[in-house]
């Protein structure tokens, strides 16, 4: 009856006023996570204040560490005990966390780190807005990996994205980022949570073989092993040094290059499951403006007012920032004449669209930090590009 | 039953649970990880042993004792054991184990690695775990120098001591790490070399049923990395000096119990207490406070 009351109260079926932060959090909490080990930063600290109120109310664990490295170290070990975990930082914590990152890939273990992303590099803009980590999110940890990151442009979406993060790193055993930013985690707005039962939910493969049977990591046909909890008698070993199906460390090219390129091909094979983007009037546009985030709100904007100016511009709004949709770019590449890509960075993306561009010109509204574009903006670039 | 083309090691594996293997050990150790890769007269097969022992002294369930290191010769050890093992970033060991056990507090948590990774850049976590008093065992293995990248310095290196980037001897001082676990507020602390075998088990075993955040620390020979640049001989010589110049002493305040190059050895059991433990105050002040209010105010 207890357990009931609190998965009952997990999910705050309703209406709700709420900023981004705390549409995170509920949606965490949605998802059925039940640990957040973290570490408080501006703009992401009302994730945390959020978590440590509520996840008491549901059986839950949370646990202010001392810095982010122990907070992503802590997320792996929660994860290996069966919980579904999460932590959330901003640029400054992120940079020490994509130390267990690489970990997490290279054991593969499901978890959600949000970085709600502020200006940088280093201190940067504490309370100002950035959209400057999306290669550090694709890029940050040594070696070859995949990476799956999610990019919200709303309250709502810091809900519902959090819930599917959670779901992908479940499903393809790895850490998932929510590439969030400062203006739309600050930003209150009306969320809609659903009844319980019509949140969709994935767990983890577990074993079906006996513990004298099982490798635990030999991969199934989706290049994904399943995975035991610490305690579930398996008693297996797990190491970031490159390893064999037994989990055995294995220091050899031979073993290194299946690993990797598992661990790689997981996320590239499968990449028609996980992209996710939403177009606004790109039927027949001939300018596509490429954005995510809070620059993604404003470049809706920006492509109203070309069309009432009668500029056949559309959107390409990035749902899942990583991996990046090369395939529908690359459609779109056929059928406009340029590209516009507002982001609050020095040209980041905006490269990801020059790869898949065949050649179109891409045009880049760039801002380095501590405010949101404006919608002139973006609509003076369109309009250039478009004469 | 397994759809595994892989290689297969479940009838190894089964004897050895079945107590078959060719050891009385072997139902502890992974199958087909020995030989291991320590140098020879290094202490730390001495340790792992003493573990194995100490393992079956305390009747630990096999099935929920997890062990967790970091890296370093010492952070080997998690892959020998035939356990729920994770080897996990340098120096991370014990944040890791801290997610492990709160999710899951019917697991034994053991953390068991060396002094540069638990000590130097893992330094933060230790204390911090031990100021919360969490309920991990955490094994430190000091052989005074980086042996897995060949000697170095570290935080536990003696003054005058000689290392491949001490050439002209240390001149940094050491943490006792005794001491250090002691005023963060260890409930328990003791101090073993690889020569007091029985000693160490017998430690390790009366930790592993206590509570809260415990620590032991053996001194470990390292003939290659710390003995050789120090003339101080093979293992079995350092051994000796060990067995020499080891001096029991129960009970007495850690800060007295330095360590330097050459001086006397203090071994013993340091600190053995009670305080309530991370989950322990958790429950106590946000569970029972949540179930009282209901926690309506979300």
């Amino acid at each position: 009856m207890r357990v009931r009351q609190m998965e009952n109260r997990a999910v705050l079926t309703g209406e709700h006023f709420m900023n981004g932060d705390i549409a995170c959090a509920e949606g965490a909490l949605a998802a059925g996570c039940r640990f957040f080990g973290g570490y408080p930063i501006t703009p992401a600290t009302e994730v945390a204040e959020r978590m440590a109120r509520r996840l008491p109310q549901v059986g839950g664990i949370y646990i202010q560490m001392e810095d982010e490295i122990a907070s992503m170290a802590a997320l792996l070990g929660a994860s290996w005990a069966g919980a579904k975990a999460m932590t959330s930082t901003s640029g400054p914590g992120f940079s020490l966390m994509v130390e267990n990152i690489g970990l997490g890939m290279m054991i593969e273990t499901p978890c959600v780190v949000v970085n709600v992303m502020r200006g940088g590099p280093s201190t940067g803009l504490p309370t100002l807005v950035g959209q400057a980590d999306v290669m550090q999110a694709r890029w940050g940890s040594h070696g070859d990996y995949g990476c799956i990151a999610l990019s919200p442009s709303s309250p709502q979406e810091m809900f519902d994205l959090t819930i599917r993060a959670f779901n992908l790193s479940e499903q393809f055993r790895q850490p998932v980022i929510m590439l969030a930013d400062e203006a739309v985690a600050h930003m209150t707005e009306r969320v809609t949570i659903p009844p319980a039962r019509e949140i969709k939910l994935v767990g983890r493969k577990r074993p079906s073989v006996a513990p004298d049977e099982f490798l635990p990591f030999m991969p199934d046909e989706d290049l994904i092993p399943p995975m035991p909890n610490a305690g579930d008698g398996y008693r297996i070993h797990v190491t970031g040094l490159t390893h064999d199906e037994r989990g055995y460390p294995a220091i050899s090219p031979e073993a290194h290059e299946p690993l990797v390129r598992r661990l790689v091909d997981k996320v590239r094979l499968n990449a028609h499951l996980i992209v996710d983007f939403e177009e606004f009037r790109m039927q027949d546009a001939s300018v596509a403006v490429v954005s995510y985030g809070c620059s993604a709100r404003v470049a809706r904007e920006a492509v109203e007012m070309a069309r009432e100016q009668g500029i056949a511009a559309g959107l390409l709004r990035l749902k899942t920032i990583w991996p990046f949709p090369s395939k529908r770019v690359r459609e779109l590449a056929a059928q406009v004449k340029v590209f516009v890509v507002p982001e609050i960075n020095y040209g980041q993306i905006d490269h990801e669209v020059q790869r898949c561009a065949v050649g179109k010109p891409v045009v880049h509204v760039g801002l380095m930090g501590g405010r949101i574009l404006t919608p002139q903006e973006i609509f003076d670039a369109v309009r250039k590009a478009s004469s | 039953m397994t759809k595994s083309t892989g290689p297969s090691v479940s009838s190894e594996l089964r004897a050895r649970r079945e107590g078959q293997g060719l050891h009385p050990d072997d139902a502890f150790l992974r199958p087909g990880r020995i030989p291991h890769i320590w140098c020879p007269g290094c202490g730390l097969g001495i340790a792992l042993t003493a573990f194995v022992k100490a393992l079956q002294k305390a009747k630990m369930d096999l099935d929920k004792t997890c062990v967790v290191s970091g890296i370093g010769c010492t952070g080997r050890i998690a892959g020998y054991l035939y356990l729920d093992s994770y080897h996990t970033t340098h120096g991370r060991a014990i944040p890791f184990a801290t997610g492990l056990h709160l999710v899951n507090p019917e697991l034994k948590v053991i953390v068991f690695s060396g002094d540069g990774d638990i000590f130097a850049i893992g330094g933060n976590h230790f204390i911090h775990a031990a100021r919360r008093n969490m309920d991990l065992l955490v094994i430190c293995v000091n052989n005074f120098n980086y042996g897995m990248t060949g000697g170095q310095s570290g935080p536990t290196t003696p003054v005058g001591a000689f290392t491949t980037t001490a050439p002209y001897g240390n001149y940094e001082q050491p943490f006792n790490l005794a001491y250090l676990a002691q005023a963060c507020g260890a409930t328990y602390v003791a101090r073993w070399t690889t020569f007091h075998v029985y000693r160490t088990r017998d430690s390790m075993a009366e930790a592993m049923l206590k509570r809260g955040f415990r620590f032991i620390e053996i001194i470990s020979t390292c003939p290659v990395g710390f003995g050789r640049p120090n003339k101080i001989g093979s293992g079995l010589e350092q051994m000796r000096y060990f067995k020499e110049r080891s001096v029991v002493k129960h009970g007495i305040d850690a800060r007295e119990a330095h360590l330097t190059m050459g001086g006397e050895i203090i071994v013993g059991k340091f600190v053995d207490d009670e305080r309530p433990t991370f989950l322990d105050m958790y429950r106590e002040q946000v569970e029972q406070k949540v179930a009282q209010s209901g926690g309506e105010e979300a």
